[in-house]
């Protein structure tokens, strides 16, 4: 497992001895007559960040929707800890934590309102928690503005306070990079080691060079 | 770590208050169909007849029916901010019941939209010569049947959240759903008038609140998965 590239592989008898994390199997994914992606096969265990890269409409977000189950329209099965997803969906969406391109943001709410809705969908929190949370992803003073007055950037901030506060194991991140300065992409690839060390997984699509160790990566199209 | 997890109690309130407070820091969203629901019912006077025998008549009707379309214009803001900017994909995401986490934002919607209209409707009853001793009926079947229509609308906005031009096919999808209500609802209201019992009229009503309830957050569940997909 110590290779950092594509973890392609079709040999059904490699299974590992602790069962992976997320295990996808023979996925395959058609949009409009064309097919985006086919045979694909990958897996993520814990302590690992997964690279999913392609060009502009390679299907990068359609198979982060797919492994979340926001989108119903493949083939193939994905596993989590060996079983598949349906038969123990509370666990495996109290495992998840899903940022997507629209990442979440009420307009009229404040950082605040929101952080704590979004955290509470999942795990209990308080306010000093996520005004710490807040505070480090540079959103200090900010706490309480409405969000429609903040920028893209800050906005984006706000859903990224959420990687702060979560217990989640299971990162989905699509393009979390975008609209981020130098400072908070530091900030968010810091992150993401972290959680990777703390024996978390992630999966994240980005065009950016991501400095993280053991960095696998998955290419579409 | 995992005892910290919200109970979906915990998370229905805080999904609840959420919407709420929205709600209050968007008043134009709930001050404009309540508005509505008043010129709607003022109309009527003007275009018909102000006779107050005649006004009297068709009270309990316009009632419902500007009742019925007010609530059908504060529709469309249930879940279309939601949808927008990504925190419909959160709801969905969460690891409780999404039946819950829809009841909580329906319920949601019809303090802040159904509600003012019924406590406001005796005043228009005055108004529009109903008959005194209609009138506590009149507010227990808008009390019962403002949140059947919050329900039932709530089925036809997750399904058209994802259109790009909704307009009318809300209406189209929402309006014939909402026609036995509004039979139950003025029916029980001229049977005052007739001096039959109540009772069971109400007993109708209240089972379709009950049915409401129990089955249409899971129909805009599944309308919702299907949007988002």
């Amino acid at each position: 497992m110590a290779s950092s590239v594509a973890s392609t592989n079709n040999d059904p008898n490699s299974v590992p001895t602790i069962p992976a994390l997320l295990d996808a199997r023979d996925l395959f994914c058609e949009r409009d007559d064309r097919i985006l992606f086919q045979a694909l096969n990958f897996s993520v265990t814990e302590g690992q960040v997964l690279q999913v890269k392609g060009s502009n409409g390679s299907g990068k977000t359609t198979l982060l929707r797919i492994l979340c189950g926001l989108n119903d329209a493949y083939r193939g099965t994905i596993r989590w800890y060996g079983r598949a997803i349906e038969s123990q969906a509370e666990e495996f969406y109290a495992a998840l934590l899903y940022m997507g391109h629209r990442v979440g943001v009420n307009k009229v709410l404040s950082p605040l309102e929101n952080l704590r809705w979004t955290c509470s969908l999942q795990q209990q929190v308080d306010t000093d928690e996520l005004m710490v949370a807040l505070a480090e992803v540079g959103l200090r003073g900010f706490e309480e503005s409405q969000c429609y007055t903040l920028s893209a950037g800050q906005q984006q901030r706000v859903s990224l306070a959420r990687l702060l506060i979560s217990n989640a194991k299971l990162w989905i991140l699509d393009e979390p990079f975008t609209t981020l300065d130098s400072l908070g992409v530091k900030q968010l690839e810091a992150l993401l080691r972290g959680h990777a060390d703390e024996g978390g997984a992630v999966i994240v699509t980005t065009h950016h060079q991501l400095k993280v160790a053991d960095l696998r990566e998955l290419t579409l199209g | 770590m995992s005892e910290t997890r919200t109970s979906t109690g915990q998370a229905f309130r805080a999904t609840l208050k959420r919407d709420l407070l929205i709600a209050y820091k968007r008043k134009n969203d709930v001050v404009n169909p309540f508005m509505f629901f008043l010129i709607v019912a003022t109309l009527f006077p003007i275009g018909i007849t102000p006779e107050p025998e005649r006004l009297g008549e068709i009270a309990a009707g316009v009632l419902w029916i500007a009742a019925l379309l007010a609530s059908l214009l504060a529709m469309d803001s249930l879940y279309r901010a939601d949808y927008e900017d990504g925190s419909l994909e959160q709801l969905l995401l969460s690891s409780h019941p999404l039946y819950f986490m829809v009841l909580a934002k329906n319920i949601a919607h019809w303090l802040v939209s159904g509600l003012p209209v019924v406590l406001v409707s005796p005043l228009i009853a005055y108004m529009l010569n109903l008959p005194p001793e209609s009138y506590l009926i009149l507010f227990v079947t808008l009390l019962l049947g403002t949140p059947i229509l919050s329900l039932l609308g709530s089925i036809g906005v997750a399904l058209t959240v994802g259109l790009g031009s909704r307009g009318l096919i809300l209406a189209v999808i929402t309006l014939p759903m909402s026609v036995p209500i509004l039979i139950a609802g003025t029916l029980t209201v001229q049977q005052t008038l007739n001096g039959a019992s109540l009772l069971g009229y109400l007993a109708i009503m209240g089972a379709m609140l009950l049915a409401a309830i129990s089955l249409a957050p899971l129909a805009s569940a599944a309308a919702l998965r299907i949007s988002v997909n």
